[in-house]
């Protein structure tokens, strides 16, 4: 079982992010709910990160706080050693629900990001990440033209058109059928290998978090915290039926409490 | 008979001849109904034919159809060019939203007709008023649907907005703006309807030309029933043609997003 502490495994690497004892407490009709309890994380630049944990552990608050769009009620999160204090076109945040604009068309969300190019780069930019996602003939269609997964691959699209050092990812494929799901993995570890961004990927999948990551995150029940980060030391492409690859998955099963039976 | 017309007429054209079928046998169930009935209750539809011809004959038809076209025209647009960017602020800003929605819903259910003393007294018998009763039948319902279209507005399109470095003023025009136009033009197209009545209703007290009015005149100089059910008539089919004119809007491919949506 190839667990570490929360730390990266050389502590001199670069870091790209680090969270420090974040926690996150939610005030609502006067009740207090502890969300997070002192999250440690550390992540290096170009690295495939997921979060794992159960529904409503707080996978989405912990990954909103590192982007920035919630700030922490205690700890800090620190990105390329500055504070985090709002959301950047530097990391862009795929979110869990529908987050492509019904009003635009594949080219029109993809080009949402990039007012700021002339027009000829951002043509050029449209026309490559539209490709690279796969959805070539589809430029002018609405996404209620569109199936889930083409929509989430316009989505991812849309995130990498401004070219952002950072992904926040949560649950990018939750809402897709298994197989679509496979493809998708498959294609976010095809993009992700052109590119190079660092990624953090939020799921309750465990299978998708050991196919996926280079370190997985799992996160105990609220108020949630890490206990414990399992390195996944498995080239890619990953073969699914490998005993080292049966036996990380089956460690996280473990960690997590679960029966290996249904 | 009815076989032979269905193998010749394709069927969308066979949809949409129905409900004009339908009225003509109405018209002819109501034109005997009238042949046959003892006493004078209503005008046959021959009857109030003639009443239109008159009155295309006289000039007033066209003048009175624009008079009361007029008055809606101007109501309706003043009520929306003020109740939608509103509503749209106050939909934006919880905070405004609970100081003003207590006077919003007490105005609201005061019927544009309970002004018409008040119109008279302020803008005296004329255009002035009935506008003015226009506007306030308009103006509140429409204030709500901007009011509702904002706070609609999923939270994640505002923040994807966020993410990618758009400045507030963007965020309206590219966002939110987008996002309203179903749900207003929903609004919109209903208002409309209302303002049809209600200039109705005020051209009856406060002017003497419109559609109203001529109902009114005609029974107050002569009991012309027929002039007062061709008025109906008149006033009935371009209530139609506004409401078709209204949702031929909602077709437009860039503003229709959200009714083909699931
Ligand atoms: N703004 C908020 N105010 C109050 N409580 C909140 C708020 N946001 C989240 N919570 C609570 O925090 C907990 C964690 O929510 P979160 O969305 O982070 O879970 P999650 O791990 O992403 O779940 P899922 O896998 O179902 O997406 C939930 O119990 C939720 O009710
Ligand atoms: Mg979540």
């Amino acid at each position: 079982m190839a667990a570490s502490a929360n730390k990266l495994p050389e502590t001199d690497a670069p870091i790209k992010l680090s969270a420090d004892h974040v926690g996150m407490v939610f005030q609502r009709d006067g009740k207090t709910t502890q969300v997070l309890r002192d999250v440690n994380l550390q992540v290096a630049p170009g690295e495939f990160v997921c979060i794992l944990g159960p529904s409503g552990c707080g996978k989405s608050t912990l990954l909103s706080t590192m982007a920035g769009f919630l700030s922490p009620s205690s700890g800090e999160v620190k990105i390329d050693g500055e504070l985090v204090t709002g959301p950047s076109p530097r990391r862009i945040f795929v979110f869990q629900e529908r987050g492509v604009f019904p009003w635009l068309t594949v080219e029109g969300n993809i080009a949402f990001g990039l007012f700021k190019l002339s027009r000829l780069e951002r043509d050029r930019r449209i026309a490559y990440y539209v490709k690279l996602v796969g959805l070539e003939g589809f430029e002018k269609a609405y996404p209620s033209e569109l199936s889930g997964g083409m929509k989430q691959r316009l989505e991812v699209a849309r995130a990498l058109a401004v070219n952002p050092d950072m992904l926040f990812l949560d649950e990018p494929f939750g809402a897709l059928d298994s197989i679509t799901r496979l493809t998708m993995r498959r294609e976010l570890l095809r993009i992700w290998e052109a590119e190079r961004n660092t990624i953090i990927f939020v799921t309750h999948d465990i299978d998708e978090a050991v196919q996926l990551a280079d370190r997985v995150a799992v996160m105990s029940d609220r108020p949630a915290t890490i206990q414990q980060i399992v390195t996944i030391d498995i080239p890619h492409p990953r073969d699914l039926s490998s005993p080292r690859y049966l036996e990380l998955r089956n460690g996280i099963f473990d960690q997590l409490g679960l029966a290996h039976k249904v | 008979m009815q076989l032979s017309l269905n193998s010749f007429l394709p069927l969308s054209l066979r949809v949409r001849l129905r409900p004009i079928a339908f009225i003509a046998a109405l018209l002819i169930a109501w034109q005997i109904a009238v042949s046959r009935s003892p006493v004078h209750i209503l005008p046959g539809p021959s009857e109030v034919v003639g009443g239109i011809v008159d009155l295309i004959r006289h000039g007033l038809l066209l003048k009175y159809i624009v008079a009361s076209l007029f008055r809606v025209t101007w109501g309706f647009l003043l009520a929306a060019c003020l109740a939608i960017p509103i509503g749209l602020h106050v939909g934006w800003h919880r905070r405004a939203e609970m100081a003003l929605n207590p006077l919003i819903q007490i105005f609201r259910p005061i019927s544009p007709l309970a002004w018409i003393p008040i119109a008279i007294l302020w803008l005296g018998v004329g255009d002035l008023s009935s506008i003015f009763l226009i506007f306030l039948g308009c103006f509140f319902p429409l204030l709500l649907t901007a009011i509702n279209a904002v706070q609609n507005v999923p939270a994640v399109h505002a923040n994807v907005a966020r993410n990618f470095g758009l400045s507030p003023a963007a965020v309206v025009y590219r966002v939110l703006y987008p996002a309203v136009v179903p749900q207003l033009i929903v609004g919109l197209r209903i208002t409309l309807g209302v303002a049809w009545l209600v200039v109705v209703a005020a051209e009856m007290i406060a002017v003497n030309s419109g559609l109203g009015f001529l109902i009114v005149d005609a029974r107050n100089a002569g009991n012309r029933y027929d002039l007062v059910v061709a008025g109906m008539v008149i006033i009935g089919l371009i209530g139609l043609l506004l409401d078709l004119g209204m949702r031929s809007l909602e077709r437009v491919k860039s503003l229709r997003w959200s009714y083909s949506e699931d």
